[in-house]
């Protein structure tokens, strides 16, 4: 029978050794943990035409421009941009300097092919009178 | 002076554990407290149910579907806290063999995991309207169902053998390895970008959820809270009389 304190030692010790063992294979996945790649990951990565991903960032104000089905809007992290077209239901959440993650492929010419449009919102919650009076203040800021 | 009265003061408080560690002795404390405790829940439920269905305002962007929080948030924090107490419990099962570690172990896995399933259950209901899918694969969801999992393997584990004490013994080991996945989801939505947002209130800078909001979801997390031990002590106390069922039928 182990001693109680050596049983203590020997719990914490298998426990930090598994926390480090977890930590280093996350680390080392950490490529295909992300949900989707920023737009400038994209141009980084040079990612090939017609291989799926997903794309995630901010929808550029004033750019979505729909023609009957057919969306077309930029997506942004504010350093780079790529420019979307969707054919398709939009999310509710869908609006100009919001948040979107868009899985599909890039053309041949660029744009990105989204087959699937989600939208992302902040961790941000608060009563519609008070985002207005925040607003009228000027005291709103867009978050990433 | 001090450090005597402190010293003194640490003794009394492993004292109360021990106390409590007797199945017998907790048996007859829980009897004593489960009336108040549940007569507590049910109001905290009611006043927290008011705030958060009536009197909370909708949100800027979301409308009325924010109040799926006041359920989702509050059941995701007590799965979480669940399994961190089924860890504790593994480690006084397993370094100091504390008789009553592993019943309340058993008494509180099915509880955890139904707090982890409602919380699943109202995040992919909540996502349909706002995100506009039910489920996604991010590291969020992913590592929140993995909690799950983990329930139910220590809910099956403490099961498996005729030997109840090997049952004990294994889930024990499997809660503490589970251990490691709570802050893989709690930071799951700093370290990876995931369709789930970061957090807005156990966050650096304080709450992001306006007080009209935020106030209701701590009613409702203090209702849970209590909810969960209650349902917890009177689990355990079942299984204080179920083993020693056992151990009579063993005699006779």
């Amino acid at each position: 029978m182990i001693p109680k304190r050596k049983r203590l030692w020997l719990l914490l010790g298998s426990l930090a050794v598994l926390g480090v063992a977890v930590a280093l294979v996350l680390s080392a996945l950490n490529d295909n943990l992300v949900f989707f790649y920023s737009p400038s990951q994209v141009a980084e990565k040079h990612v090939a035409p017609e291989r799926r991903f997903r794309l995630g960032g901010l929808v550029e104000a004033g750019s979505v421009k729909k023609n009957g089905q057919e969306v077309r809007f930029i997506v942004t992290d504010t350093h780079q941009s790529v420019p979307v077209v969707y054919r398709g239901l939009l999310p509710d959440l869908f609006r100009e300097g919001q948040g979107v993650v868009a899985e599909g492929a890039l053309g041949p010419d660029g744009v990105f092919v989204a087959r699937e449009v989600l939208a992302k919102h902040d961790e941000n919650y608060m009563p519609p009178e008070v985002a207005k009076a925040i607003k009228e203040a000027g005291q709103w800021r867009e978050k990433r | 002076m001090d450090k005597v009265r402190r010293g003194a003061d640490k003794r009394r408080a492993m004292a109360s554990l021990h106390f409590l560690a007797n199945p017998a002795r907790f048996r007859r404390f829980s009897v004593r407290v489960v009336p108040a405790l549940a007569l507590a829940t049910v109001l905290t439920l009611v006043v927290g149910l008011y705030f958060a269905l009536i009197e909370s305002p909708p949100d800027y962007q979301q409308g009325q579907t924010v109040r799926i929080m006041f359920l989702h948030v509050p059941s995701a924090w007590l799965s979480m806290a669940g399994y961190a107490l089924l860890g504790a419990l593994g480690a006084a099962l397993l370094v100091w063999r504390h008789p009553l570690a592993a019943l309340m172990a058993r008494a509180a896995a099915p509880v955890g995991a139904c707090f982890a399933l409602v919380c699943l259950l109202t995040g992919s209901l909540w996502g349909r309207p706002m995100w506009g899918t039910y489920w996604v694969w991010d590291a969020r969801l992913t590592s929140m169902l993995l909690l799950f999992f983990l329930y139910l393997g220590h809910i099956a584990l403490s099961h498996a053998y005729d030997d109840p004490e090997r049952g004990d013994r294994a889930a024990a080991i499997l809660a503490l390895i589970g251990v490691v996945n709570l802050p893989i989801i709690k930071f799951s939505v700093d370290w990876w970008n995931t369709l789930h947002q970061p957090a807005s209130v156990a966050r650096l800078g304080g709450p992001t959820i306006h007080p009209a909001i935020l106030v209701p979801l701590l009613w409702m997390a203090v209702a849970f809270l209590l909810l969960f031990v209650l349902l917890v002590l009177l689990r355990t106390e079942t299984e204080i009389d179920r083993r020693r069922l056992e151990a009579a039928d063993q005699l006779a």
